[in-house]
């Protein structure tokens, strides 16, 4: 297959599975099936990508021009590469955990959930290969609103509430704020283009690259920066599936993608470092950190709760972005994998007991352990791993990252950082703790089934399990992300 | 008396404009201030007639003679603005009549010709619009 | 024989211009006569459609390169006594935006107009016929190089308007057009003295003639007053904010194919006024040096683009809400203008373009809901989205290109605009433009909401999609909405072409 081809089917596989879901819609097993399929397929594409741009290959696709100078183009990255890899792996994964999930939750629509997960997932596969801001902008904007019908899937006062936050912000911030500094940078650079250190001729003024930089950090709504934050506990209201590849992965994972992509790419990591405002982002971006650990704590659902500490997670890697040193730029780029396996774990998770023990409240899982014994050892792989701490992958990103606060000698974010990790022991660790060593007995004692180990729908079960050894498995193998992020600085 | 004699001519001087304004600043006024709809399309009319004014008296030069050839005839006034505001009147006409016919069905639809009166009524659909609100 | 084919071929030719207004002209009391409402339909149809081909072949004339203006002399009189028709590639480009549009929503004016709550069934044939005049009139507006001819056909067409609106069934319809019909006369009253003024101090009425002689005397006051009256009158005719008050209930009372037609063309054959007379008769220099108009647009286009945004959010009647957001559009194309650059210019033109395919389908899709559903405020949206999925994909892809998400044409219009304002370092008017749109997030996803959360009304449950021959015009300007969002070189290159044009030369960067 030719590299060309390769570029077209990666961006268009998901979109292909749309008429097909379609037409398979009242034939349910095919229809998922064809879900799975699709992924696994995705991913090995994304796969031969890989071992191309390995090969020293430039990969490259122009789809056509919107504005003269201005086209709808593509190229691999190694940063995109990371991302898509994610994406894509985590893709046929969430589909077999939304095939127990969504049957056991007798969810209506589920033709329409499958295909606006596809559609999304595409936009996810712009986003990474983007080639300049413009091609990124526009899958940006269809990622947010192709995932607006599954956040308010249930369709209740409540899904459309929570909705309308999600829709709010993300279109408001990348409206006012973003699609202004896209713009603005057009104006001032003459070129959109993704160019490794930066594309701003060097006698532009840097109060004019500081505020654009301000636009974009706010701008990009989906990397969750406070006061932007609110639409991520919002969109928690849709189906788990949903929250868990979207919410913990794809969609923020975007938002901190383009974050990333804007520093090493439009900005330059040289000149990111002389601007005026990056200080104040980067303590702003602490801020975040420590104000949504602390949030969560306080936060009794447990879907709530794994959105703070997204929120939280967010802010590492933006506030490595803003670091403008190598360190924290690999510490960022690594710590998008490392958190996209860990938190969709929790997600699958809370998901699992929801379905399974009809529990969505932290204080409720006490004693849980007993009747779903591999979905919470899951929980405590995973939550090591957004701790950061061995056997799990997030160990060596919050290295990076803590390396990278060293290196540009900001010693307050350091601190930031040491404290969010404590408390994230405090908001998370005691779930599984609380859960096979209860305080108190749990009121009802649910039974379990003879034969079987675990409560939570079998595909779900096998998706989390999945996931949680791949938490583990980053740990020993994190050479290979290692190597792809050292190539962006 | 030292009044100024300049100033005296022009303003007399100009009195054709002044005819126009005043005349223009009527129909303005009626327009805006009555509220029966006939009489709007009389104040509209006349706020139109006043620029076919302004437009004859502009064509007109003094000491020049209507605009036929005629022997010993050496300046005329200009035809064209005549011309045009025939066209003018004409496009007023049609103007004034369809106004008209308008008014006469809104006559049948609301049974009067006031201006209050008629916004009334349709305040009162406009509630009735808000009522229907979703619920 | 061959050759006599040639000949009538090369005279038609160099006929095109003039018959582009004799055509609807005479073809509106042919359809009196015709009277018949099938036959009618045919008629208008195809006199429409005759004159977008025209129009194409007009604006394929014009903008080959080098290509000089197509003049045209009525009766063989030559300029600057007899008057004009002068072509060159504004009016060609507008021309073609209006014809076609006025093409498409005719196709769906057959179905539309069966149902008795648009208009009177015995009504038909003077819908059609007012549609011809008020076509006639705007191509004439389009075409003529002479001042005073410019006001002629301005009347025609808004005598024509005035008949198209009070059509509606709604009884306010007539109120709506007894106000529009004050507003509008005063209006043309007012560009009748502008235009009295310039021939007073000029002694011409040509335009070409105009532009030429009043460099000279930019210092006059006359001129100056000529100006203020003239951009007054037009302006109301544009329906820019505080002068719109005549347009939310027009639109909304009228006929929905007399509303779409309306919204695609009027205000934009009127936007065509305020470019040729600001750029081409007075020019710029004496438009935004001499006379700060730059400030007066740009004031009122911002407050325009809030204020009717904000109301528009409150409108329970949806046809009143977008007619609401057309003044708010306006904004921004008069924006485009008040920036007195090519760049500018081009955005405004753009969004001329943009906004005529935004309106017309969404427009469209509301009379294909108002034939189903039988009304158009909020509560009878309820559900549309299950009952009518096609009518409301295009409802909410026209809404998505108001918003200006990418890959439709509003993004296309929207960044132009704000590349253009940046350019010259406008940021708080980009920042306006910016919260406008976000405003319009808020009056379309109402709509979205309704349409697709909401269960239908027991009356409407089981509401059939609306007719194929309702579907297709308005998917056909769905798919030029997304299609132009995709591929802008046509409307990008020909705008460009334009502003160069009529800066005389300036680039654009």
């Amino acid at each position: 297959m030719s590299v060309n081809t390769l570029m077209q089917l990666v961006l268009v596989l998901p979109l292909c599975l749309v008429p097909l879901i379609l037409l398979l819609r009242n034939h349910p097993n095919l229809r998922e099936g064809a879900s799975i399929l699709f992924g696994v397929l995705q991913f090995a594409l994304v796969w031969q990508i890989f071992g191309h741009f390995e090969n020293g290959e430039s990969l490259t696709l122009t789809w056509f021009t919107i504005f003269p100078g201005l086209p709808v183009a593509f190229e691999v990255e190694p940063l995109g590469l990371i991302f898509a890899l994610v994406a894509s792996s985590l893709w046929p994964l969430t589909t077999l955990y939304a095939i127990g999930y969504m049957r056991s939750h007798n969810e209506q629509n589920q033709t329409r959930f499958y295909t606006f997960f596809a559609i999304a997932i595409f936009a996810v596969m712009g986003i990474a290969f983007a080639q300049n801001l413009m091609t990124l902008f526009i899958f940006y904007e269809v990622l947010t609103l192709s995932t607006f019908p599954l956040v308010t899937h249930a369709g209740t006062e409540n899904a459309k509430k929570g909705g309308r936050i999600y829709l709010g912000i993300l279109l408001t911030t990348s409206i006012l704020f973003f699609l202004l500094a896209v713009i603005g940078t057009w104006v001032t650079a003459g070129t959109l283009d993704f160019k490794l250190n930066g594309i701003f001729a060097s006698d532009s003024s840097n109060s004019t690259l500081g505020i654009l930089l301000a636009l974009f950090i706010f701008g990009i709504g989906k990397a969750a920066i406070m006061p932007f934050h609110k639409w991520l506990p919002s969109a928690m209201v849709a189906p788990t599936p949903v929250s868990s590849l979207l919410h913990a992965v794809a969609v923020v994972k975007a938002g901190v993608f383009t974050v990333i992509k804007v520093c090493v790419y439009t900005f330059g990591i040289e000149r990111l470092g002389e601007l005026p405002s990056t200080e104040f982002l980067a303590y702003l971006a602490g801020f975040t950190i420590l104000a949504s650990s602390i949030i969560a704590l306080r936060q009794n659902n447990l879907k709530a709760r794994l959105a703070y500490s997204t929120v939280s997670q967010l802010g590492y890697v933006t506030m490595g972005a803003l670091l403008a040193t190598p360190l924290g730029i690999i510490g960022s780029s690594m710590h998008i994998t490392m958190h996209a396996f860990s938190k969709i774990t929790l997600f699958f998770c809370a998901g699992a007991i929801m379905v399974a023990a009809h529990k969505k409240d932290v204080d409720q899982m006490q004693g849980l352990g007993k009747q779903m014994p591999l979905t919470f050892i899951a929980f405590a792989i995973a939550s090591l791993g957004i701790i950061g701490l061995p056997p799990a992958g997030g160990t060596w990103s919050k290295w990076f990252l803590l390396m990278g606060t060293v290196e540009s000698e900001y010693w307050i974010l350091m601190v930031v950082l040491m404290l969010s990790s404590l408390l994230s022991i405090a908001y998370l660790l005691t779930i599984p703790l609380r859960a096979f060593f209860p305080k108190e007995k749990p009121q009802e004692e649910l039974t379990l089934p003879a034969g079987k180990i675990d409560l939570a729908p079998t595909a779900s079960l096998v998706a989390l399990t999945l996931t949680a050894i791949a938490c583990i498995f980053l740990f020993w193998y994190a050479d290979a992300i290692y190597h792809l992020a050292s190539k962006l600085v | 008396m030292s009044f100024d004699s300049s100033f005296l001519e022009t303003f007399f001087g100009l009195y054709n404009d002044w005819i126009v304004v005043a005349l223009m600043m009527c129909g303005f006024f009626i327009v805006i201030a009555d509220g029966n709809l006939i009489k709007k399309v009389v104040g509209l009319t006349l706020f139109q007639t006043s620029v076919f004014i302004l437009y004859i008296s502009m064509a007109k030069i003094l000491g020049a003679s209507a605009p036929i050839a005629a022997e010993g005839i050496e300046s005329y006034s200009n035809p064209l603005p005549h011309v045009l505001i025939l066209t003018a009147i004409v496009v007023s006409i049609s103007t004034t009549a369809v106004a008209l016919a308008l008014i006469i069905r809104i006559k049948k639809a609301y049974h009067t010709v006031e201006e209050d009166e008629i916004q009334r009524w349709d305040v009162r659909i406009h509630r009735s619009d808000k009522r229907a609100k979703v619920r | 024989m061959e050759n006599w084919l040639m000949e009538t071929f090369l005279w038609n030719n160099q006929q095109l211009p003039v018959l582009q207004i004799v055509v609807p002209l005479l073809a509106a009391p042919l359809c009196l006569l015709i009277n018949h409402r099938w036959y009618n339909w045919l008629f208008t149809l195809a006199v429409s459609s005759f004159s977008f081909f025209v129009a194409a072949l007009l604006l394929l004339q014009v903008s080959q390169e080098g290509a000089e203006p197509i003049s045209y002399y009525l009766g063989g009189w030559l300029p600057p006594y007899g008057i004009e028709i002068r072509i060159d590639q504004l009016n060609a480009f507008v021309l073609m935006l209006i014809t076609a549009m006025s093409t498409v929503v005719l196709l769906s004016a057959h179905t539309s107009l069966e149902n008795k709550i648009e208009i009177a069934p015995d009504k038909n044939t003077y819908l059609y016929v007012a549609y011809l005049l008020c076509l006639a009139g705007l191509v004439g507006i389009l075409l003529t190089g002479d001042a005073f001819n410019l006001f002629v056909f301005l009347e025609v067409s808004s005598l024509a308007t005035y008949t198209l609106i009070a059509l509606g069934r709604d009884r306010r319809a007539l109120w709506a057009t007894f106000q529009y019909l004050v507003m509008g006369t005063i209006g043309a009253t007012f560009i009748l003295i502008g235009i009295g003024l310039l021939y007073m101090k000029t002694g011409t009425l040509n335009m070409a003639d105009l532009a030429q002689r009043l460099p000279e005397l930019s210092e006059s006051r006359t001129i100056f007053v000529a100006f203020c009256f003239f951009i007054v009158g037009v302006c109301l005719k544009i329906a820019l904010f505080p002068l719109h008050f005549w347009l939310p209930n027009a639109y909304a009372y009228a006929p929905t194919v007399v509303t779409a037609f309306l919204a695609a063309s009027a205000t934009k054959v009127a936007l065509y006024i305020v470019i040729r007379f600001v750029f081409f008769v007075f020019g710029v220099e004496f438009s935004f040096t001499i006379i700060p108009l730059e400030k007066v647009f740009v004031i009122l286009g911002t407050l325009g683009i809030i204020i009717a945004s904000l109301v528009a959010i409150k409108q329970q009647n949806i046809k009143r809400m977008l007619a609401y957001s057309s003044v708010a559009q306006i904004g921004y194309m008069v924006l485009g203008v008040s920036l007195s650059t090519a760049a500018g210019l081009m955005a405004g033109l753009l969004h001329l373009f943009n906004h005529a395919l935004m309106k017309g389908a969404l427009f469209l899709a509301l009379g294909s809901i108002l034939y189903r559903i039988g009304g158009v405020t909020l509560r009878h949206m309820q559900g549309v989205g299950k009952t009518m999925p096609f009518t409301m994909a295009a409802f909410l892809v026209g809404g998505l290109s108001i918003i200006g998400v990418p890959l439709t044409v509003g993004f296309v219009s929207k960044w132009y605009l704000l590349q253009a304002m940046l350019a010259e370092g406008w940021y708080v008017v980009s920042i306006i433009i910016l919260i406008g749109s976000l405003l319009s997030v808020i009056y379309i996803w109402k709509i979205v909401e309704v349409a697709y959360f909401k269960p239908a009304l027991p009356n409407n449950a089981n509401v059939k999609e609306s007719p194929l021959s309702l579907l297709i015009p308005i998917w056909i300007l769905v798919a030029a909405n997304i299609y132009f969002g995709i591929d802008t070189r046509l409307p990008v290159a020909l705008t460009e072409q334009i502003s160069i044009q009529l800066f005389q030369g300036v680039a654009i960067p």
